[in-house]
């Protein structure tokens, strides 16, 4: 991982051809892993994203919680969810979930962008957005699965967590991973980080009784590049609003993709079609007619 | 027809009735005040201005023709909702102005019924009792008046975006935005083909302001009727034998 060749690009949002030099090179996919059972909530990966991406400092609002603030924000893409959950003895469960883009396989914010560059997706399956091509149309954020682009009213441009594209492109890990110190966080290629959770998922369940604890990587995207072990994965909504069964609105799939093209082309053909009606049955004129030229008849043809 | 909105209108023509002018010469028949006609060609501007901007936004394979006339992708969409709304805006005091001449009548529900024949001219002029507008006019204008509800709503939760109404109600309006479009350009090709070449004589309708009565008692029988209260057919009728025994003028060698 040490040269820039883990950033060569994969797709482009609205962008009418391939990616050039796609497939030249043998390339790994990235992934952070993310173990909930084992984060504590200290929120140093907060500060570190903060830090490294040179945010400025932000007023937070606060709502009887440890989270820093309810959502994420253009300038803040990585937050620690808090959640209590009810146990079914009764007991509290708290759950701490760090949230951030997922880095998917399918990307809807991709889909639904219409803008040329302003969102691109490496080989290595990181999924970054590029604010000078960006038009502000906020799509993205509508195609999101998980709510995550953030538009900034000043600059009229979305942002969002780039997996530290920047390190990541140089060799080095994400600034989040980095400041972990529990080693809840993870990173490394796909395969290894899916081996990890599988192994973490099976500990807690043989050593830990936790039977429903399993590994977050939803395949209705193509799977993710940030994966999550959890406590219990039959309920992932528990963690502050993960879903389920994360999908693309159809607004940006079958509509934008299949039928808008179509329809457009339909549209189109309609101004072919009024000149066909010009040439085959001709025009309506006020009557009666002028008669016609004689000399004309037979001249044409 | 409401009052209120009669009077508002009337006000509104002789006010730019006093600013522009419309001569109507011998043979011709007035069709469409200043008033009208400025609408007219400001809700044609602001579409067609709302429809590049719009089509750039509209499919990726398009963004590299159509944002850079307006300046890129980002003014594009910066303007693009300006315009709709000064389209909308102005269409709506057209949508005013010709409320009576576009209530829909049984005369209407027939000539739709025989749209074949008409389409492929097989009818010469139009049904008697084609009025001021035809049927197919009133369509068009009945489907814009619900395509701009429908651009207004859904462009106000597109402007304002999903932070304000939510992933749901922006997906949702983004396929009803698209509906309208297409619908309309579908209906404005027709539209425009019909008001230059398709029907020689009517653009002028929009422009001068003024029509020959030929075009009238073919296309509008009923209206020219009712303003020169002679009978269309008789005068095409007279019109056609005038022109049969006129001496063959383009025989001319010259
Ligand atoms: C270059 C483009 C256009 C041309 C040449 C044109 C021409 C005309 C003409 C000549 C008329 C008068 C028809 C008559 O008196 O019977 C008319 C009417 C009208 N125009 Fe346009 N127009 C254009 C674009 C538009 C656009 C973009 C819209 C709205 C989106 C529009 C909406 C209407 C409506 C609602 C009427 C009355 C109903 C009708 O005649 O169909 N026009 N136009
Ligand atoms: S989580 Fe959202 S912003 Fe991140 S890649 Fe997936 S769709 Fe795009």
């Amino acid at each position: 991982m040490t040269d820039r060749k883990t950033l060569q690009t994969e797709k482009i949002s609205g962008h009418s051809g391939p990616s050039p030099g796609l497939g030249m090179q043998r390339d790994f996919e990235v992934c952070k892993l993310v173990d909930t059972t084992t984060c504590i909530g200290c929120k140093a990966c907060e500060v570190a994203c903060v830090e490294w991406n040179d945010m400025p400092f932000g007023m937070t609002t606060f709502d009887n919680t440890y989270q820093t603030m309810p959502e994420t924000r253009w300038n803040f893409w990585n937050l620690i969810k808090f959640n209590e959950h009810q146990r079914e003895d009764g007991t509290i469960q708290w759950l701490m979930r760090k949230d951030q883009c997922m880095h998917c396989a399918d990307p809807g914010c991709m889909a639904a962008c219409p803008a040329d560059g302003a969102i691109v997706k490496y080989t290595n399956g990181i999924v970054d957005f590029n604010q000078e091509n960006c038009i502000g149309c906020e799509f993205c954020v509508s195609g999101c699965p998980f709510n995550i682009p953030r538009f900034n009213p000043g600059t009229k441009k979305v942002y969002k967590c780039t997996l530290c594209s920047d390190r990541v492109g140089e060799g080095l890990e994400p600034a989040c991973i980095k400041a972990c110190p529990t080693g809840c966080l993870k990173f490394g290629s796909k395969d290894d980080m899916k081996f990890i959770a599988n192994e973490r998922a099976r500990q807690l369940k043989e050593n830990f009784g936790m039977e429903n604890a399993g590994v977050y990587d939803p395949q209705s995207v193509g799977g993710t590049h940030v994966i999550y072990v959890l406590h219990d994965a039959t309920d992932p909504e528990r963690y502050g609003g993960l879903p389920k069964n994360p999908t693309i609105p159809w607004s940006y799939t079958v509509w934008k993709w299949l039928f808008k093209p179509v329809l457009g082309a339909f549209a189109l053909f309609g101004g072919l079609g009024v000149l066909m009606h010009y040439v085959s049955v001709g025009p309506r004129r006020p009557q009666p007619e002028p008669p016609e030229k004689e000399a004309a008849n037979g001249n044409g043809d | 027809m409401g009052t209120a909105i009669d009077r508002f209108d009337e006000k509104a023509r002789q006010t730019f009735d006093s600013i522009g002018r419309t001569e109507v010469y011998r043979g011709e028949l007035l069709r469409h005040s200043v008033y009208t006609r400025l609408l007219h060609w400001a809700v044609a501007l602001f579409f067609f201005l709302a429809l590049f901007t719009g089509f750039g936004i509209y499919l990726p394979w398009l963004f590299r023709w159509f944002t850079p006339v307006f300046g890129g992708g980002a003014l594009s969409r910066i303007l693009h909702p300006y315009f709709g709304v000064a389209f909308v805006f102005f269409f709506f005091f057209q949508m005013l102005n010709w409320l009576t001449p576009m209530i829909w009548c049984d005369g209407d529900s027939k000539w739709m019924r025989n749209i074949r024949r008409i389409a492929a001219s097989q009818e010469k002029l139009e049904p008697p009792d084609t009025g001021f507008f035809n049927a197919g006019q009133k369509a068009m204008f009945w489907e814009i008046v619900a395509g701009c509800i429908v651009y207004l709503i859904t462009g106000i939760i597109l402007w304002a975006g999903a932070r304000s109404f939510g992933a749901t109600a922006v997906a949702i309006s983004y396929v009803l935005h698209d509906l309208s479009a297409i619908i309309m350009l579908g209906g404005i090709f027709i539209h425009i083909y019909l008001s230059t070449i398709g029907e020689p004589g009517t653009f002028q309708a929009m422009t001068r302001g003024a029509v020959s009565e030929a075009w009238a008692w073919t296309f509008h029988p009923a209206w020219y009727k009712k303003v020169t209260g002679r009978d269309p057919r008789e005068d095409y009728e007279k019109a056609r034998q005038q022109q049969n025994t006129t001496p063959k003028a383009n025989s001319n060698p010259n």
